[in-house]
C-alpha cells in the first residue's frame, strides 16, 4: 500500500497543472497529506520483523528483454525516509500556500520532486531508482529558476549541473554493476560478489556519485547558493528531502552493492564528513545572510550523515538514517523561518539589518519557532537532532575516535553559528531606530502586506516542531525499525 | 517470377512514386491557375491563399498516399529475397520502411503550415522522392542498391535545402549539403568499388562471405574506410558534419526535420547491415587495453570525436537550429556506440535510439516552425516567454529537450542507458568503459545548452505583447496537434519502451 504513495503524488502533480488555479494548492495539500497517512499506516501496521529486510510490495515486469522490473520495496530504512519525505512536503505546502505568481506550475513541480523522492525511497530495482532519481534534478531547476530569489538562475544552473555531474558518475556505476551481474534487482545485487579489483574503483564512482548530492565537502558549493537562490518551498525540499537521496542511495546502492570497495575507501569518507562539519560550521560562523548562515548549516549537518555511514557500526549508521529524518524536519522548519516568516515581512535577510528590528516583538511566533528550531539544531537534548547525532558519534567511536573527537569539538562551533543567527535576527540589541515598514525593499512582484504569522504557516510550523519533539523524545519509535534493517545490510558481516 | 508478382513485392514503393506524381500534377495545376491569377491583377493576398489551397490539396494527397504506403508495407509477405539481396522484406525491413514512412508522414503534415513556401507540389512531391529513397536503402542488401538509394535520398534533400529560392542562407545550405555530399558519394561509390575488386560481388551475404577467408590488407581497409566515411557524412559524425549546421539552420524547416530525422534513421540502419552483415569478418575490437584493427575501432573513434566536438561546439550556438544540429552530431555518436558493440543487443539499442532521436527532432522542428512564423526568427531569443504565450508549445518542447538531454521518463533516458549497457556489456572485461564515459560525460555537457533553451521558454519574460499573436493559435491547429502527438509518444516510449525494443528485437534476424 505504501507504494501509492508514488502514484498519488504523481497524480496529484498532473492534476495541480491541469485544473484550474484556485484547486492547484488544494490538491498539493491532499496529496502530501495522503502521503503521510499512509507512511504512519505503514508505521504502525508493518509488523517490525517485515522491516528487518527490504520486503517487495510490487513487482510487475517492465522491459523483460532488459531485465527491468517494476519492483518496489521497503524496509525500516526506506519507511523512515517515506515518513520525512511526508512531513516535509506537507509543511512545504503549508509554507506555499499563498504562492500567487503561477500557481499551477509551482506545484505541479513540487510535487514532481515529491513523487520522485518518494519513488527512489522506495525503488528495489536499479533502473527504476535511477528513472526516478534523475526525474528530481530537472523540477528543482524550474522551481528555483522561475521562482527563486537572489541570484536564482545562476544558483539554479550551478545545483543542476552538480546533481547532473553527480547523476553521470551513477550511471557508470551502476551500469557496471548491471553489466557485471547481470541483473537489476536490489536485492540480488545485494547477494552478488563481485571481484575486490572492481569494487576498488566501482564503489568511489558510485558513492562520490552520490554524495555529491549528500553536499560531501569539497563537493558542497552547490548547496548554499542553491539554498538561498531558491523560493523557501525549494529550500525546504532541496535541505529537508533532496540532499538525503544522496546519502540513502549511498547506503542502499554503494554501501550495500561494494561492501568491499567501501572497507577500502571508509576512512576517506570519514576525513571527507568531518572535513565538511567543521569547515562549514566555520564558514556559517562568518556569513551576513540569514539563508547562507542555514545553506552552511546543512552541509554541516549532512557531514554528521557521512560520518555515520563511514563509521560503518551498525549503530552509527543507524544513527546517520535517523539524522537523515531529524535534519529533514530541522532543516525545513529553519528555512521556513528564515525564508517565509521572516523574508517575506521584512524583504531581507542580511542579518546586520535585521538586528536593528528586533524581530521578537513583531513576530513572537516565528521567533519561538525559532528557537525550538535552533535548540533542535544544535543538538539540545529532548530534540530528534541530539538523539541522531549522540548515536552517530557513540558508533563511531569504536573505529574512528579521533574522529569523534574533532567532531565534537566542531558541535561549539555549530552551537556558536546557531546562536549568532538567532540573537541577531531576533533578539538584535542595537536600535538603529529601523522599523519593519522602513526596511523593507518592495522586490517580490507577489508579495502581501500582511503582518502576522498566517494560520498555515502555523499548521507547518507546528507539524515539524511536533516531530522534532516526538522523535527527540522517543527516538526508539525509528530506532526500532532501523537498525534490524541496517543490521541486515551486507557490509556490517 | 511474373512482373505482376514483383509488382506485389514493390508495391509500398510503387505507391509512393505514384503519389509523388499525383502531388506533382496538383501542384503544377495549381501553379498555373495562380499564375493565370496574378496576370489578371490580382491581389497578392488572394495568390497567397492559392498557394495555401494547393498546399493542402498537395499535402493531404500526399499523406494520403503514405498512410496507404504503410498499409501496403503491412500486406507484404513476411520474407522475400529478390534478385540476390537487391530487393529484401523481412520483418526488420518492414518494421523500418514503416517508421520511416510514418516520419515522412509527420513532416507532410506538419509542411503544410509553411505558408512561405512557393512550389508546395514541388516540394512534397520531393519529400516523398525521398522517402523512396529512404524505402531503398531500408529494403535493399545489396551495396549498388543502396547507391542508388543514397543518390536518390541526396538528390532530393540538396534541392529541398535549397529550395528556399529567395533566401541566400537557403542557397548557402543548399550549395554546402551538395559539395560535401556529393564529394562523399564519391568517396562511398570507391570504397564500394574496391570492396567489389577484392570480393567480386556487391551482395553483402556473399561479400561477408568472401572477407571471412580474407586477412585485411592495406585495400581492404582503404574500401571499409572510404565506404564508413560516406555514411558518417549522412549521418553527420564528426569530421564529416560541417554541412549539417548550415543545412539545419537554412533550409526550410520541415526539410531540416526531415534531414535530421527519416534521412538519419534509414542511414543508420543501413549503415548496422553494411558493417554487421557484409564486413562482419573484420569487426575488429575497440577496447582500450586489446585494440584489434576493424572497423569498430574506426566507428569508436568517430563517435568519441562527435560526442566531444558536437557538445562542445553546441555550447556556443545562440541559434536553436544551429544548436539542434551540433546537437545531432553529438547523438549520431552516442547511436554508432551501438554498432561498435556489433551484437545483437548494440544493432537494436542503436536502431531505438536512432527511432526515438528521430520522432524527437522532427517534434522540435515543429515548433521551432511555428515559434518562427509567430517571432520571425529561431534564436534562442525568439523562444522567450514562450510559455506564457503558448503552453502547449513549451510542454512540448521541453519534452523533446529533456528527452535528448536524457531525462527520465522521457524515452531518451531509456535510450542511453539501452544503449550503454550494450556497449558496455559487449567488450570483454567493460572494454568499452572508455566510450561510455565519453558519451556520459558529452550528456553531462549537453544538460546545460538544452536547459539554456528552456531557461529562455520558461524563465525568461516575453519580449513582445501577447496580444499580436491571438490570430496564429487558431491558424496552427494541425502542427500544434502534431506536435503533441509526438511529445506524448516521446514520453510513451520513455514510460512503456518494451512496445517499441521488443519490436525491433523480434525483427532483426
Amino acid at each position: 500500500m505504501i507504494a501509492w504513495t508514488i502514484y498519488i503524488t504523481f497524480a496529484g502533480a498532473v492534476l495541480a497543472l491541469l485544473l484550474p488555479r484556485a484547486f492547484a494548492r488544494w490538491i498539493a495539500l491532499l496529496a502530501t497529506i495522503a502521503g503521510v497517512a499512509l507512511g504512519l499506516v505503514a508505521l504502525v501496521r508493518t509488523p517490525i520483523a517485515d522491516l528487518a529486510h527490504f520486503t517487495t510490495i510490487v513487482r510487475v515486469p517492465w522491459v523483460p528483454a532488459l531485465g527491468m522490473n517494476y519492483h518496489v520495496a521497503i524496509d525500516g530504512v526506506s519507511l523512515t525516509m517515506v515518513l520525512v519525505t511526508g512531513i516535509s512536503a506537507v509543511s512545504t505546502v503549508l509554507f506555499s500556500w499563498d504562492v500567487e505568481h503561477r500557481q499551477n506550475e509551482f506545484f505541479f513541480w513540487l510535487l514532481l520532486v515529491v513523487a520522485g523522492c518518494y519513488g527512489v525511497f522506495l525503488s528495489a530495482d536499479l533502473f527504476l531508482f535511477f528513472a526516478f532519481y534523475e526525474l528530481v534534478i530537472v523540477p528543482k531547476y524550474f522551481l528555483i529558476a522561475v521562482f527563486g530569489s537572489t541570484n536564482k538562475e545562476y544558483g539554479a544552473m550551478k545545483l543542476t549541473l552538480y546533481s547532473f555531474l553527480g547523476g553521470m558518475l551513477v550511471f557508470i556505476g551502476i551500469l557496471t554493476a548491471y553489466v557485471t551481474a547481470g541483473t537489476l534487482d536490489l536485492n540480488q545485487l545485494s547477494q552478488f560478489q563481485f571481484s575486490p579489483q572492481l569494487q576498488a574503483w566501482a564503489f568511489p564512482v558510485l558513492f562520490l556519485g552520490f554524495a555529491v548530492l549528500a553536499g560531501i565537502w569539497p563537493l558542497h558549493t552547490w548547496a548554499p547558493t542553491g539554498h538561498v537562490a531558491a523560493p523557501t518551498a525549494g529550500s525546504m525540499l532541496l535541505a529537508g528531502i533532496v540532499m538525503k537521496l544522496g546519502s540513502y542511495a549511498g547506503l542502499r546502492v554503494a554501501v550495500n552493492l561494494f561492501p568491499q570497495g567501501f572497507q577500502m575507501w571508509s576512512k576517506w569518507i570519514v576525513l571527507l564528513a568531518v572535513i565538511g562539519i567543521v569547515y562549514a560550521a566555520a564558514v556559517a560562523l562568518r556569513q551576513r545572510d540569514l539563508k547562507f548562515v542555514i545553506g552552511y548549516s546543512s552541509v554541516s549537518h549532512m557531514g554528521f550523515v557521512l560520518l555515520g555511514l563511514g563509521a560503518a557500526t551498525a549503530l552509527s549508521v543507524s544513527g546517520a538514517v535517523l539524522q537523515m529524518f531529524s535534519h529533514g524536519v530541522i532543516a525545513a522548519l529553519l528555512f521556513a523561518v528564515a525564508g517565509r516568516m521572516i523574508y517575506r515581512r521584512t524583504h531581507t535577510r542580511e542579518l546586520n539589518v535585521l538586528a536593528g528590528m528586533n524581530l521578537s516583538h513583531a513576530l513572537p511566533f516565528a521567533a519561538f519557532t525559532f528557537i525550538i528550531a535552533a535548540a533542535a539544531s544544535m543538538g539540545i537534548p529532548g530534540f530528534s537532532g541530539f538523539a541522531a547525532e549522540i548515536t552517530i558519534l557513540i558508533g563511531a567511536w569504536k573505529t574512528y575516535p579521533v574522529a569523534v573527537w574533532i567532531t565534537g569539538a566542531g558541535m561549539v562551533l555549530v552551537a556558536a553559528f546557531t546562536l549568532r543567527a538567532l540573537k541577531q535576527s531576533f533578539f538584535g540589541e542595537k536600535d538603529g531606530g529601523l522599523h519593519l515598514q522602513e526596511a523593507r525593499v518592495p522586490v517580490d512582484s507577489d508579495w502581501n502586506e500582511q503582518q502576522s504569522i498566517t494560520a498555515a504557516e502555523k499548521c507547518g510550523a507546528c507539524l515539524l516542531m511536533f516531530t522534532t519533539l516526538a522523535v527527540g523524545v522517543y527516538p526508539k519509535l525509528l530506532l526500532d525499525r532501523i537498525m534490524p534493517a541496517v543490521e541486515a545490510m551486507r557490509f556490517l558481516k | 517470377m511474373s512482373y505482376f508478382e514483383l509488382l506485389k513485392l514493390v508495391s509500398p514503393e510503387t505507391i509512393v512514386v505514384i503519389t509523388a506524381l499525383f502531388v506533382l500534377a496538383f501542384g503544377l495545376a495549381a501553379g498555373r491557375a495562380k499564375s493565370s491569377v496574378t496576370i489578371s491583377m490580382a491581389k497578392p493576398a488572394q495568390s497567397g491563399s492559392d498557394t495555401s489551397t494547393a498546399m493542402g490539396i498537395c499535402s493531404v494527397v500526399g499523406a494520403l498516399g503514405l498512410a496507404i504506403a504503410i498499409g501496403a508495407v503491412l500486406l507484404l509477405p513476411r520474407n522475400a529475397i529478390l534478385f540476390a539481396g537487391m530487393l529484401v522484406i523481412t520483418p526488420f525491413t518492414s518494421l523500418f520502411k514503416i517508421i520511416c514512412i510514418a516520419l515522412a508522414f509527420f513532416t507532410v503534415l506538419l509542411t503544410t503550415s509553411e505558408k512561405s513556401l512557393r512550389h508546395p507540389g514541388e516540394y512534397l512531391a520531393l519529400v516523398l522522392f525521398a522517402t523512396v529513397g529512404l524505402m531503398l536503402l531500408v529494403g535493399s542488401e545489396e551495396l549498388l542498391v543502396i547507391f542508388i538509394g543514397l543518390e536518390l535520398l541526396g538528390l532530393s534533400l540538396y534541392v529541398m535545402t535549397a529550395f528556399e529560392k529567395t533566401d541566400a542562407r537557403s542557397a548557402e545550405a543548399g550549395l554546402k549539403y551538395f559539395l560535401f555530399g556529393s564529394t562523399s558519394s564519391a568517396f562511398t561509390l570507391f570504397g564500394i568499388s574496391l570492396i567489389y575488386g577484392m570480393s567480386g560481388t556487391t551482395s553483402l551475404a556473399a561479400v561477408s562471405e568472401k572477407l571471412a577467408s580474407v586477412s585485411v590488407q592495406p585495400l581492404l581497409a582503404v574500401g571499409i574506410v572510404m565506404t564508413l566515411v560516406g555514411f558518417a557524412f549522412k549521418i553527420a559524425a564528426a569530421p564529416f558534419h560541417l554541412w549539417a549546421p548550415d543545412a539545419y539552420q537554412g533550409a526550410p524547416v520541415p526539410s531540416a526535420g526531415f534531414i535530421a530525422s527519416a534521412s538519419k534513421v534509414a542511414s543508420f540502419v543501413v549503415l548496422g547491415k553494411i558493417v554487421l552483415v557484409g564486413f562482419a569478418p573484420l569487426h575488429g575490437d575497440a577496447a582500450w587495453h586489446a585494440m584489434v584493427a576493424g572497423w569498430s575501432p574506426v566507428l569508436a573513434a568517430l563517435a568519441a570525436l562527435s560526442i566531444l566536438v558536437g557538445n562542445l561546439v553546441a555550447l556556443a550556438q545562440s541559434n536553436v537550429r544551429r544548436l539542434l544540429a551540433y546537437s545531432a552530431v553529438a547523438h549520431a555518436g552516442y547511436t554508432l556506440i551501438g554498432l561498435v558493440a556489433g551484437d545483437r543487443d548494440g544493432f537494436s539499442a542503436a536502431l531505438f535510439y536512432a527511432t526515438v532521436y528521430a520522432i524527437t527532432l522532427v517534434g522540435a522542428f515543429g515548433v521551432v516552425a511555428m515559434v518562427r512564423r509567430e517571432t520571425g526568427g529561431d534564436d534562442i531569443s525568439n523562444f522567450r516567454g514562450l510559455a506564457s504565450r503558448s503552453p502547449l508549445l513549451a510542454a512540448c518542447m521541453s519534452v523533446f529537450m529533456l528527452s535528448l538531454a536524457g531525462i527520465p521518463p522521457l524515452a531518451g533516458f531509456f535510450g542511453k542507458f539501452y544503449l550503454f549497457s550494450a556497449a558496455l556489456r559487449a567488450g570483454a572485461d567493460h572494454g568499452l568503459l572508455w566510450l561510455v564515459t565519453v558519451a556520459l560525460f558529452g550528456s553531462f555537457i549537453s544538460l546545460y545548452y538544452y536547459l539554456i533553451v528552456l531557461k529562455a521558454v520558461f524563465v525568461d519574460d516575453a519580449p513582445l505583447p501577447a496580444a499580436r499573436h491571438a490570430n496564429v493559435v487558431s491558424a496552427d491547429l494541425l502542427p500544434r496537434t502534431i506536435v503533441a502527438v509526438l511529445a506524448a509518444a516521446v514520453l510513451l516510449l520513455g514510460v512503456a519502451p518494451q512496445a517499441l525494443t521488443a519490436q525491433i528485437l523480434a525483427a532483426i534476424p
